[in-house]
């Protein structure tokens, strides 16, 4: 089997072949590393690749890993070959390689969460979903790019350069997980895990033409996950297909006693409903989210896709959230609110850089005003106003009131409809620098992923199409956002898979005109 | 708000509290762009919400206790190694000017 | 007659020694619980550890570390809130309180805010004034859970925090579970804050949450000061910091009150602020003004979720509760326990053993005698704890009956205490006295031998004796105790002295 074959495959099929002896374990990682080594702009030598610095990345080069673990990697996948050999039962994903976002820790390897603040800090602990992929023989190839502690729609807030996009490189990938999407899209590794605060899977699940879920709340653990607001905060899967996501969102999820928010009930088997299709179910238009401000090209791929969903026998219903409208406005003080002391903690003190000044109290100010770009210090300043005395009842309080409505309004349209879907974003994706000097414009990306997220219920982006963006450019994938009451993950899954499988849409980006990265370009 | 928008002095106490250690551009830049979007932010206002529970947990759950049972930690060697200045075994810091909450 | 009451009334408001002024104080004690592990994680909660060596990713506060909390600290909470005859909240949660301190290893403290566990206590204490024993009675608005902070090392010339040039932290205290215990101002002299003090003391004991020394600052105290005219609204308050022990509580108070009347007698104000108690000085000091207070912007904990009691669990928690201190004090008054050996044992946390030793035959004055008196100092001389001693009831109950039967003297006794210490609590009193030969001899034929020679070798004071010089006898008495290294039952050797001179002259 040739190499760009192997990064063309996605994580089931790539397991099946190495169950299958057809590949080992460690040619499927010298693929993706080859792919990594071609196409992301990392100084390739020695046992822990780095990114280039900002200054130094060609204008191909996607820059979606800040470090590569390449030797570890290529020994982890040696000990899945010869345990394979030996007839030891294996995972159903092991030996699948994968990209982990840069706010995940992973012991003894740099974690930056995208930031100056953190740089060179090895974490002396692994998250719970470092471990827990660990333990399925899934193989980490590196730490990915990111919004500076995930604040961001774009990448273009790491402290380390913005990722590329792989359909069309002059645009962002979304955000803040922007470089794991941009390596599953590109094909240097089949999965990727993002975090979801307020829609950093699905945006650039969306942007990138992937699938992307955001767990229910609880269903997968924080332990390890570098918080930017703990209440609102779940990592989850990137694939190229929906049978990867739910087979690595299975992998991740599950009861964690390290985390005193997760989820103790048994969570939600997602593979078991996953080919039920859609016919006799209620699906519900969130009329709110579908005319914020959508963009021409994305509303129609969202009306087809509801046709199709239609015609497979869905029955479709408009449904309204009536406060679905604050929840951006909530989302944009409930969250900085909780990053604002989250983000107390780098200090100069026990970790990271420090600045050096004559006191500890002027050594803090100067160290954390030189370590944090300037989104993460936007948002420090809001959510300590946002918190701060004679501010706390308007601004936190009412908007975390605002918050068990949408929650209400969420729960009465699930007595009504089994499913809620929108489109992902409004937009297809923007430019690179495009938004960079508006704040609000960035952070309207996320006015159709923000309402879940602060109710906490599963939402997954699943590919619905392509459109040009209103600028002109060759048609850019278009996302729609299934959503389902808490612990009813399976269901969003479901209702991907049977429009995933009705559209059969190629995700490689070469397929529709974009860059040729995924090594191929003719049909699936 | 009654107090009307956020003013750069406001934005010099924020920063304080927040101890950022912004430079004057800095509070000038920032001043209007955190108006803009607390007036964003401000819509939440708008919404009658006055006898509804403030949500802070997604899932309603309650009573999540450990027992008293000792678990592994980390060696101090592992937990110092990351601190910018160590002395004696302790996380070192330029002498500290404020006391103690 | 209402004239003459209310002119007492008038009278009993102020505190005499503050001429014209009446003294208010609230208290606000911190109490560390004895649990196994900290507040949010399991490392240990032991004290004078190398530094940085009790941590994990939790207290030390790694990015992406969580809390979970410990069921057993919020069992010994509600225990305490209970003994102090407070309301178990039914649902309540933790809250975050936001401030950058070195030594605090997120920049918040966790902590409660609007909904303490515990609300609306009392406490009933004992106070001695003038050799006269009262009763007063101190509400408690509040009793909440949260967390310890590490320790900052001052390095530099002073080793204090003014004048040091660098601080070092250790965050093995970081997270260890810390009750605060919030006083209504209800406490009009120092003699009271300093009884509630020590009962609360008695109670964690009592309870087994909380070593509560003060001196390792397992419970630490902080007191709210104010003065004012009779019947005239709350003063302003000072906050005094710094109080290391409970006679330190005592004379801060004593004199930050007089400070405070001064500054109103020479028509100053008092400015809120939180001064600073120098224990050599005797004096308070301005550490920080209030009108900088901190704003902590406090806001629910997002990594936590809200405990909830039912009023089932209450009960039985409620059942679980001890005779407490107060109880036990009136018990021992009438067992005929003396009232400071009672507070001594109860103090000592020393009243299991003292119920244990009665239980196998021991009277409670003599046990409490023991306890307050010579196993009070031994222990103290050696450093060391009772539980850490190994003495029992039994042990105890053996020594008082050695001494009643007149098998060992009073000195003996001592000595015996001191080798079963010694052991470790491994040997008990008599098989002690038996190795170190120490028993009285108890057999006359073995003291008629001493005796005999004596008498034999004092001629002169025999003959005294024999002619009325009965002071003489003492002095024979004396060469027998030397003879017998102080094993000889004094009563029966004069007995037997008498007897030999007796037998002597015939």
């Amino acid at each position: 089997m040739s190499d760009p074959a192997l990064t063309r495959l996605g994580a089931a099929a790539l397991a099946d072949a190495m169950r299958a002896g057809d590949v080992s374990a460690r040619e499927v990682v010298d693929a993706h590393l080859d792919r990594i080594a071609t196409h992301d702009g990392v100084d390739a030598s020695g046992d822990v690749w780095r990114a280039l610095p900002a200054d130094r990345l060609g204008p191909d080069d996607l820059h979606a890993f800040l470090v590569v673990t390449a030797a570890a990697a290529r020994e982890r996948a040696d000990d899945v070959d010869r345990r394979r050999r030996a007839g030891e039962d294996l995972g159903p994903l092991a030996g699948v390689p994968l990209a982990l976002k840069d706010v995940l820790t992973l012991r003894g390897v740099p974690t930056t969460c995208g930031s100056r603040m953190l740089e060179g800090w090895e974490p002396p602990y692994d998250a719970t979903v470092t471990r827990r992929l660990h333990d399925a023989d899934v193989i980490i190839l590196g730490k990915t790019n990111m919004d500076e502690f995930a604040m961001g729609s774009s990448t273009e807030n790491s402290a380390f350069g913005p990722t590329r996009n792989p359909w069309d490189l002059d645009r962002v990938p979304g955000g803040s997980s922007g470089g794991s999407a941009a390596a599953v899209a590109a094909g240097m590794a089949p999965l990727g895990i993002g975090t979801d605060t307020g829609g950093s899977i699905r945006q650039p699940a969306a942007f990138t033409g992937l699938v992307g879920a955001k767990p229910t709340y609880g269903a997968v653990s924080r332990h390890g996950l570098v918080a930017f607001a703990s209440s609102l905060d779940q990592a989850g899967p990137f694939a190229r297909d929906v049978t990867d996501a739910a087979l690595l969102q299975s992998v991740l999820q599950g009861h964690d006693p390290h985390d005193a928010t997760s989820d103790p009930t048994a969570p939600s088997d997602l593979l078991a409903t996953l080919r039920d299709g859609v016919a006799g179910l209620r699906i519900g238009v969130v009329t709110e989210l579908e005319d914020a401000g959508c963009e021409p090209g994305v509303r129609q791929v969202f009306l087809d896709a509801l046709d199709l969903l239609e015609r497979l026998g869905a029955r479709i219903e408009r449904v309204s959230l009536p406060h679905a409208a604050y929840g951006l406005p909530a989302y944009y003080l409930v969250a900085p609110a909780e990053a604002s002391s989250n983000l107390a903690r780098f200090d100069g003190v026990r970790y990271g850089n420090r600045v050096d000044a004559p006191t500890a109290e002027t050594m803090n100010a100067a160290t954390r005003a030189a370590g944090f770009g300037p989104e993460v210090r936007r948002r420090i300043m809001i959510g300590t106003h946002a918190l701060s005395s004679g501010y706390v009842d308007a601004y936190y309080l009412q908007a975390a009131r605002v918050r068990t409505l949408i929650a209400r309004d969420y729960a009465a349209a699930f007595a009504d409809v089994d499913v809620l879907v929108s489109p992902t974003t409004p937009t297809v994706p923007f430019r690179l620098g495009e938004r960079t000097d508006d704040p609000l414009a960035m952070y309207r990306s996320d006015v159709a992923t923000v309402p879940a997220s602060l109710a906490g219920i599963p939402a997954l982006s699943v590919p619905a199409g392509l459109a040009p963006a209103e600028d002109g450019s060759a048609p850019l994938p278009v996302g729609l956002q299934v959503m389902a009451p808490l612990r009813e993950d399976a269901r969003t899954y479901r209702v991907a898979f049977a429009l995933e499988q009705a559209l059969a849409l190629d995700p490689d980006p070469a397929a529709h005109g974009g860059p040729r990265l995924l090594g191929g370009g003719g049909a699936r | 708000m009654a107090q009307g928008p956020i003013g750069q002095d406001d934005v010099r106490h924020v920063a304080t509290l927040a101890r950022l250690d912004l430079d004057e551009a800095e509070v000038v830049a920032l001043t209007p762009q955190l108006a803009e979007i607390l007036a964003y932010a401000e819509q939440v206002g708008e919404v009658a919400a006055d006898d509804v529970e403030p949500m802070t947990h997604p899932l309603g759950l309650v009573d999540v206790l450990r027992d008293d049972v000792p678990a592994p930690g980390l060696a101090a060697d592992a937990v110092l190694a990351a601190a910018p200045e160590v002395q004696e075994g302790r996380f070192a810091v330029p002498r500290i000017v404020e006391e103690d909450a | 007659m209402s004239g003459r009451a209310e002119d007492r009334e008038a009278a009993r408001d102020v505190t005499p020694w503050l001429e014209g002024y009446e003294l208010v104080v609230g208290l606000e004690v911190h109490v560390e619980l004895s649990t196994v592990t900290k507040m949010w994680c399991g490392c240990p909660t032991t004290f004078g550890d190398e530094p940085n060596t009790n941590v994990c990713a939790v207290c030390s506060g790694q990015p992406g570390a969580l809390p979970v909390p410990n069921r057993r600290a919020v069992h010994d909470a509600t225990l305490l809130g209970l003994a102090l005859g407070g309301t178990i909240a039914p649902r309540c949660r933790f809250h975050r309180k936001n401030y950058f301190y070195p030594d605090l290893a997120k920049n918040y403290q966790i902590s409660q805010y609007d909904v303490p566990l515990v609300t609306e206590g009392r406490l009933e204490v004992e106070v001695e004034r003038d050799g006269v024993v009262g009763t007063e009675v101190v509400g408690i608005e509040r009793l909440h859970m949260e967390e310890d902070t590490g320790k900052s090392l001052h390095l530099g010339a002073t080793g204090r925090l003014h004048g040091a040039d660098r601080s070092a932290i250790d965050y093995n205290r970081s997270g260890v579970p810390l009750l605060e215990i919030v006083s209504h101002p209800d406490v009009r002299d120092p003699e009271t804050a300093q009884a509630y003090l020590r009962e609360l003391q008695a109670i964690v004991r009592t309870l087994g949450v909380s070593d509560a020394r003060m001196e390792e600052g397992s419970i630490r105290c902080d007191a709210n000061v104010s003065v004012r005219r009779p019947g005239a609204p709350l003063g302003t308050r000072c906050e005094i910091k710094n109080l290391n022990s409970v006679r330190s509580l005592g004379r801060a108070i004593r004199f930050e009150a007089q400070r405070q009347a001064q500054l109103l007698d020479d028509g100053g104000t008092v400015v809120m602020e939180t001064r600073h108690w120098d224990e050599e000085a005797g004096v308070t000091r301005t550490l920080r003004r209030k009108e900088s207070v901190t704003d902590y912007r406090y806001f629910p904990d997002p990594d936590l979720v809200e405990m909830t009691t039912t009023p089932e669990a209450v009960e039985r928690i409620r059942a679980e509760l001890p005779e407490l201190p107060a109880a036990a004090r009136a018990r021992l008054a009438d067992a005929g326990v003396p009232r400071a050996q009672a507070a001594t044992v109860l103090a000592g946390g020393m009243l299991g053993l003292l119920d244990a030793a009665v239980g196998a035959g021991a009277t409670a004055p003599a046990v409490a005698n023991w306890l307050a008196g010579e196993v009070t100092g031994q222990l103290a001389a050696r450093s060391s704890t009772l539980d850490a001693s190994g003495l029992t009831g039994e042990h105890l109950a053996e020594l008082v009956a050695l001494v009643d039967e007149g098998t060992l003297s009073a000195t003996m006794a001592k000595q015996v205490l001191t080798g079963v210490l010694d052991a470790g609590g491994a040997d008990g009193p008599r098989a002690v006295a038996a190795a170190q030969g120490l028993e009285q001899i108890g057999d006359d034929d073995a003291l008629g031998a001493v005796i005999d020679e004596v008498v034999a070798a004092n001629a002169e004071a025999v003959a005294a004796v024999r002619g009325g010089n009965d002071r003489a006898i003492g002095a024979l008495v004396g060469q027998v105790m030397r003879a017998t290294q102080g094993r000889a039952d004094p009563k029966r050797t004069n007995e037997l002295l008498r007897a030999a001179i007796q037998a002597s002259g015939d």
